[in-house]
């Protein structure tokens, strides 16, 4: 079982979660298990075509089928645009006047039934114009490439060109020069829970949404500005979450604003169910990547400089790609000394479903390249691989220090140094292995990585929560932020119990709802238990503060004196002048005039620390805090079919996250981070495309991590106390996300000498790269 | 006449339930949308994700690809029906306690298919129960906990402490 740490009631320690028994008995309910009375069922009609203009819908058909109680067209929405933010609002509800990517919503349909909906929809007629496509980055950045969108030259979505220092001084000094080209997949989120919403307008001035939405207060502000609502009038409520990971959750699509517009026409509740071939074909995608690294260092494998050239397929609208391209290179600067540093990056439009964030957003790109590139490194100049690591680590700064990067990032804590030791000591590191048995070759590989905590953006960042006393001493806690599965809620509701002195048991959370919980972000950047944690704390402390000074009068002691432990309240210098906590809160709301015990508290850091992050510069703290993280993998490659699969041994990941709130959760989340979309992306994971069309937007045909591969995971704490999280805390599991893949290929590259730069190393890129290498050996 | 709604009797968590469907229903629909069972997940509707899984006469199943009327006459327990009362089965009670469920939308499934596995072989190995939960995907927890509570849980079952 888990170790303990730090000398507190609750936190530290394993934390049963306060979701799980209505998760394991089946009660949770998700989007798709909602119900509302006289609920109507709606399907969405979608393109064929990759780019064509709309010439003209036909309803009339589909208007007259038995059942049908609304149809509606990208018409109905009235020229709405929407985005990821203001200058990006490029996308439209269902398409208009152009679909921009293959199944692309362009009509919805609301009927009795979900088959009658859909033979609707296969009803209305759509006259289409095809036009050539963009399928590729390669054929988007030719010099007149059709165009995506047309007041979009180059079909560029977004570029950055950062430089810090001198790179290009640094690499004619360099002893050693490296340049390598690595590509990451275009993978799916892997979330086995299909977005679903339902919709339905109390009154026509007034709109409730549930749906499987990590980021409630996204849908919340567009809708608002999609049906000119006040935001008083909006009310999201997120159900229990089937995993999120970045983007499709956050934001919309055409099956949400579908269902919104089709109760509103229908004045009925509608349902909308995406079926997982609607998800593998049309929800959000990891950016596919190919990033060309070039790393200078000296002879003893120091680093001199890094210059990214990366090229990036972003698909048929913005969405998040500004924030994803900005993260490829902002946390560039960790874990590693980088004197002199160079970013190009450059996004292109194609006619594909479009790409957003993932779990290890941008950074995994170049974590992976330079993770690769620095066993290439160390191997040319014979220094040992985790040696050249350690040489070139940014140690951890004295408490009341901090290490700033080249280009402005405050690190406070950094336990990197001891991840390396700790993984390099579980897995015995240098000592003498057996690598072949027969036709099983095996190898380990052993990396480092940063990610960013308590993401900082500019526009509305703010975290808040609410503690509300009742009468009888239970708690409800409020908070906007949203649990989507990492476990959030239950660290709200311990760090409540923490201050408050209260069993966890006592202290009960509500899932998000914008009628009543502060707004708040939602669930990305591993924001949530940093800044969330922090605002509990302010939140349980007001409402502490309002009792203390009840207590105080009572007790007949200093404010100061009083302190709430184990539900007891007593003076500091004499436990036997005490009251138990119930009797205090009862006492105070019922003793003339009376109080309600409400303690309110947001997060300060977020706004208040360093410098916000310049998109257009590179610089700036776009963390609260950073984890650290070290991981080994070992790997057994059948050297006659390429197969690979991770082991159970030597398969360790050694984590920084500042101090574990929930060692239980910790743990979980970096064996998950870096199975399913680390491995995942390593190992299995790909979407084959031909065309804007996915050849296999199914989970038999889209390889995904299972149970019989998966590699039992050993995790250890590294504690560094970060003064600006919550308790220590920094973010769980993004960092080992960004390890996996490295450490799987170097590990190959350890088992059998051959590099599989390109991702995934499927059985079948292994096979021939062995074959090339063996050919190699035979010629001499 | 073909399409006509059908008698389908069958027992499910451990009561005796009629009623009419569809011949093309599917378990998983009439489980969801007659009986108002939810906690079996619609993940895939293809048989591989496994977040449909039930108990059929004691193995485990997968709800989106079986006809409810092949149910006929046979024994289905789904999620709602694994605890007895408010009081967990050992399965559940050690993924609880393990810190193995995240978001929970493959918990149900894994149940199943651990319930499955351990009625038919009460001490599994580590690789027998990773062979029982392949059919089943999760997106968040890398599995190892659920594979360590299901060997916890088996461990209580055959008397170990509880």
């Amino acid at each position: 079982m888990s170790e303990t740490f730090g000398d507190f009631s609750i936190l530290g320690k394993p934390i049963r979660r306060v979701d799980a028994i209505a998760k394991v008995t089946g009660q949770a309910k998700y989007a798709n298990d909602i119900e509302v009375a006289d609920m109507l069922y709606g399907f969405v009609k979608r393109s064929p075509h990759a780019h064509a203009r709309i010439r003209n819908i036909d309803t009339s058909k589909a208007e007259r089928l038995p059942g049908v109680k609304a149809i509606i067209t990208g018409k109905d929405f009235n020229g709405f645009k929407w985005g990821w933010s203001n200058p990006t609002r490029d996308e439209e509800p269902l398409a208009v006047s152009k679909v921009r990517y293959l199944y692309e919503g362009v009509a919805a349909v609301a009927a009795i039934d979900k088959d009658i909906a859909e033979e609707a929809c296969d009803l209305i007629e759509v006259e289409y114009e095809p036009l050539p496509g963009v399928f590729t980055r390669e054929e988007a950045m030719q010099p007149g490439a059709p165009l995506v969108h047309d007041n979009r030259p180059g079909n560029v979505t977004v570029e950055y060109h950062w430089s810090f220092g001198n790179v290009e001084k640094a690499f004619a000094e360099s002893y050693l020069l490296r340049k390598d080209t690595f590509n990451t997949p275009r993978m799916a989120k892997g979330y086995i829970e299909p977005p679903a919403t339902v919709a339905y307008w109390p009154d026509p001035s007034r709109l409730v949404f549930i749906g499987a939405k990590g980021s409630p207060y996204f849908p919340y502000r567009i809708l608002s500005r999609c049906f000119n609502l006040p935001l008083s009038h909006v009310r999201i409520i997120a159900p229990f979450i089937g995993c999120d990971f970045g983007g499709t959750k956050n934001d919309m699509t055409n099956g949400d604003f579908s269902a919104v517009m089709l109760a509103k026409k229908a004045a009925k509740p509608v349902k909308v169910v995406n079926t997982q071939f609607d998800s593998l074909t049309t929800d959000l995608r990891r950016h596919p990547m190919a990033v060309t690294m070039t790393t200078g260092v000296t002879k003893d494998g120091i680093i001199t400089g890094i210059h990214n050239e990366i090229i990036s397929d972003g698909g048929a609208y913005t969405r998040m790609s500004p924030l994803t391209h900005f993260l490829t290179g902002i946390c560039m600067g960790m874990p590693y000394h980088l004197p002199n540093f160079k970013h190009d990056v450059t996004c292109y439009f194609t006619n594909n479903c479009s790409s957003a964030a993932m779990r290890g957003h941008g950074v995994y790109h170049t974590t992976f390249a330079r993770e690769c590139q620095m066993d290439m490194i160390a191997d040319e100049l014979g220094i040992d691989r985790v040696e050249m690591r350690q040489r070139n680590i940014i140690k951890n700064p004295k408490p009341g220090t901090i290490y700033q990067t080249i280009n402005d990032i405050h690190v406070a804590t950094a336990g990197t140094e001891e991840c390396l030791q700790k993984v390099a000591e579980a897995v015995g590191w240098g000592k003498k292995r057996e690598k072949v048995k027969g036709n099983k070759a095996y190898g380990i590989g052993l990396v480092a990585a940063a990610f960013l905590g308590g993401t900082q953006l500019s526009a509305h960042n703010a975290c808040a929560c609410i503690v509300r006393v009742c009468e009888d001493g239970t708690v409800n806690y409020l908070t906007g932020a949203t649990d989507v599965g990492m476990g959030s809620d239950t660290i709200g509701c311990a760090i409540v119990a923490e201050v408050l002195g209260l069993p966890i048991e006592d202290v009960d959370i509500k899932r998000v709802d914008t009628a009543y919980t502060p707004a708040d972000p939602g669930s990305y950047g591993s924001r949530v238990t940093v800044l969330m944690g922090e605002a509990a704390i302010h939140a349980a402390e007001d409402a502490k503060k309002q009792l203390r000074e009840y207590a105080a009068k009572l007790l007949g002691a200093m404010e100061d004196e009083i302190v709430f432990k184990d539900k007891q309240v007593f003076v500091k210098s004499n436990h036997a002048r005490s009251i138990p906590w119930e009797r205090l809160v009862r006492m105070a709301c019922y003793d003339a005039p009376g109080r309600v015990i409400i303690g309110r508290g947001h997060s300060k850091r977020a706004s208040d620390l360093h410098t916000i992050a310049d998109f257009s510069t590179g610089k700036g703290d776009i963390g609260t805090n950073y984890s650290f993280t070290a991981h080994a993998i070992q790997v057994e490659v059948d050297t006659e079919t390429g197969v690979v699969r991770c082991t159970d041994d030597n398969n360790v990941v050694a984590h920084d996250c500042g101090f574990p709130l929930n060692t239980l959760a910790v743990e979980t989340q970096a064996q998950g981070g870096s199975y399913h979309q680390g491995v995942g992306a390593a190992l299995y994971e790909e979407f084959k495309m031909d065309k804007g069309l996915t050849l296999n937007p199914n989970f038999v045909d889209y390889q995904r991590p299972r149970a019989y591969e998966a590699p039992m995971t050993d995790v250890i704490h590294v504690i560094t106390n970060d003064p600006f999280g919550p308790f220590g805390a920094k973010e769980a599991s993004e960092g080992s996300t960004c390890t996996a893949p490295p450490a799987v290929i170097n590990a190959i590259h350890d088992a059998t000498g051959v590099w599989i730069k390109d991702l995934p190393a499927q059985p079948e890129r292994v096979y021939w790269a062995l074959k090339e290498k063996r050919e190699e050996v035979k010629k001499g | 006449m073909k399409g006509e709604p059908k008698d389908l009797k069958f027992t499910v968590n451990g009561k005796a339930v009629e009623l009419k469907v569809k011949p093309k229903a599917l378990l998983l629909d009439v489980l969801r949308n007659d009986l108002k069972l939810t906690g079996t997940r619609t993940g895939c509707e293809v048989s591989a994700c496994g977040a449909c899984t039930v108990n059929l006469d004691g193995k485990a199943v997968r709800a989106c690809s079986i006809l409810a009327l092949q149910a006929n006459g046979h024994e289905v327990v789904t999620i709602e029906g694994v605890a007895d009362g408010d009081k967990l089965h050992p399965i559940q009670q050690a993924m609880v306690d393990h810190g193995a469920i995240e978001c929970g939308f493959c918990t149900s499934g894994m149940v199943l298919s651990a319930r499955a596995l351990l009625a038919e072989n009460p001490n599994p190995t580590i690789e027998d129960i990773k062979k029982a939960i392949q059919g089943n995907l999760c997106a968040d927890s890398g599995y190892t906990k659920y594979i360590e509570a299901i060997k916890i849980a088996a461990g209580k079952m055959q008397g170990g402490k509880a």
